[in-house]
């Protein structure tokens, strides 16, 4: 698309995690609180950059603790204040309790997490365990996959979040070390042009809520089991569910906006004749398009169906692949559920959907790249190479790194 | 603002999820348990003279029960104060002292 020359965007050499405050600081937030974790450390760090060279103009509150900075976020957006803050792995842990504060206060909080393996043994490399740790808490979560996703979903996050039907906090996830710490070039749109697209905050705060001296109200007070307590659990669910909707129309703008577009909750990569389908998320599903590039060339006709967004979940949009001719899947978590149906989240949650099809299909459930292990292009072909052999042969493959029916990418076996 | 000025009373109970806001939020009006001022063992009392006027009283208050404006001397309202001592504690200048009630 020719850009015209108020169109023109800079495009800055940086960081995964220059990239979120980047994003931050170009959404104009108000509040940012933070505490320092590998890692995420440098975005709140560039973010203290930026407000100490009056770059931006915001309020930066130093606490003890990510339960505090998440607690200090609660009383700032309260306010009407545009917060924001990044943690990753234990931090994000820590602040457990005060994100169900946020989601059920209906707080439109952004924060970005660069996901960390959790302790112990240390690990401080890229493993969405973290995240999925904490996913049915009320957040909005998305997976960005590229530097400039993660910029571009922050201003995308806050148009999601502060829109009054929707009203739900949102994490924006991307990878430790693989995305934060590698420099790729960002397309920076001009402020201008950003600040059409941003929502615009309302003076008197937030309808539902707005701590102001002058018209005190309680807020988190008690409600007993026959009062409204589990109306309002419902309606955290249905406006996440119904939050769909305004995802897609958030993403259609911003693509008029500034000429890049994300789809939807998911990404269909060579889906369409395809037989063997990948389903992932995060870092590495970006570099399954390779692989399945690779087979492609090799004549399988294999895709990459890539989860953008796990909370809401894309219901719908996986019961259309179910129904489009597949015959084999293999769903990837990049995180640990311990005892759980497959060992992994979202491949557990991917099955759950499988009754909405009659047709049949053949389901392999793998983890892979946990605690930073490295994942290569031929892993993941070879992969693929186990769901073309369930294809042709009708049969589940039986070598030792599957265990309890899921395919542990990696796992140390002596052979 | 004084806790015994009017606000909207609490709703009358919800029939459907459809008409609930997105959180429940109440507005300060005459406690539901009745004047907790009663509960009072020690009362604290304003020395107006010693007293500089610096709003801290106001501020730490956890009931909420001192008015106060800039420049002015605070206010306590007694049919709510439980005599917790937190404004005389804190009082910078000494000002409050806590009184013992009488029966």
């Amino acid at each position: 698309m020719m850009k015209t020359e108020q169109e023109k965007e800079n495009i800055l050499i940086m960081s995964g995690n220059y990239a979120a405050a980047w994003g931050a600081k170009c959404s104009n937030v108000n509040v940012i609180s933070a505490y320092p974790i590998t890692p995420q450390t440098t975005v709140v760090e560039k973010l203290s950059d930026f407000v100490d060279n009056k770059e931006l103009d915001a309020k930066y509150i130093r606490v003890e603790s990510e339960h505090s900075v998440m607690a200090a976020l609660v009383g700032s957006s309260m306010t009407g204040a545009r917060s924001f803050s990044a943690t990753s792995g234990q931090g994000l842990l820590y602040m457990a309790e005060m994100l169900h504060w946020v989601s059920s206060s209906r707080l439109p909080i952004v924060t970005t997490i660069a996901s960390r393996g959790i302790a112990p043994p240390w690990n401080i490399w890229a493993d969405y365990t973290d995240i999925l740790s904490i996913r049915d808490c009320g957040w909005i979560i998305q997976f960005a996959s590229t530097h400039q996703e993660i910029f571009d979903s922050i201003l995308m996050a806050y148009k999601i979040a502060e829109n009054p039907e929707v009203s739900l906090p949102y994490f924006v996830v991307y990878s430790g070390f693989s995305q934060s710490h590698t420099s790729k070039p960002v397309s920076i749109p001009e402020q201008q042009r950003i600040n059409k697209f941003l929502p615009i905050l309302p003076e008197d705060g937030w309808g539902h809520l707005n701590l102001n001296p002058d018209k005190p109200v309680t807020f988190g007070n008690l409600v007993m089991p026959e009062q409204e307590y589990l109306d309002f659990r419902f309606m955290i669910h249905d406006s996440m569910v119904k939050s769909k909707k305004n995802i897609h129309d958030t993403i259609n703008l911003f693509n008029q906006s500034f000429g890049r577009d994300y789809g939807g909750l998911v990404e269909k990569y060579m889906c369409d004749d395809a037989e063997v389908i990948l389903i992932s998320y995060g870092g590495l599903a970006e570099q399954s398009k390779d692989a399945v590039d690779k087979l492609r060339d090799q004549g399988n006709k294999v895709g990459l169906f890539k989860l953008r967004y796990i909370r809401p979940f894309p219901n719908e949009e996986l019961i259309e692949l179910f129904n489009s001719g597949i015959k084999v899947i293999g769903v990837v978590d990049q995180g640990t559920a311990f005892g759980n149906p497959t060992g992994g989240p979202i491949s557990t949650e991917v099955m759950s959907l499988l009754n909405h099809t009659k047709n049949r299909i053949d389901v392999l459930p793998c983890i892979w790249g946990i605690g930073g292990r490295n994942v290569s292009v031929d892993d993941q072909i070879g992969l693929f190479e186990k769901l073309l052999y369930i294809k042709n042969n009708n049969e589940y493959p039986t070598d030792e790194t599957c265990q309890h029916g899921t395919v542990w990418m990696g796992l140390k076996t002596g052979i | 603002m004084k806790t015994s000025d009017k606000q909207p009373a609490a709703q009358q109970p919800y029939k459907s999820w459809k008409e609930l806001p997105h959180v429940p939020v109440s507005y300060p009006q005459l406690g539901s348990i009745g004047a907790t001022g009663e509960w009072r063992t020690f009362k604290p009392e304003i020395n107006a003279e010693a007293c500089n006027k610096c709003g801290m009283c106001y501020l730490y208050c956890p009931d909420g029960v001192i008015s106060y404006k800039e420049g002015t001397l605070p206010e306590i309202d007694y049919m709510f104060c439980k005599g917790c001592g937190i404004c005389a504690s804190i009082c910078p200048k000494k000002a409050i002292e806590m009184v013992k009630e009488k029966e």
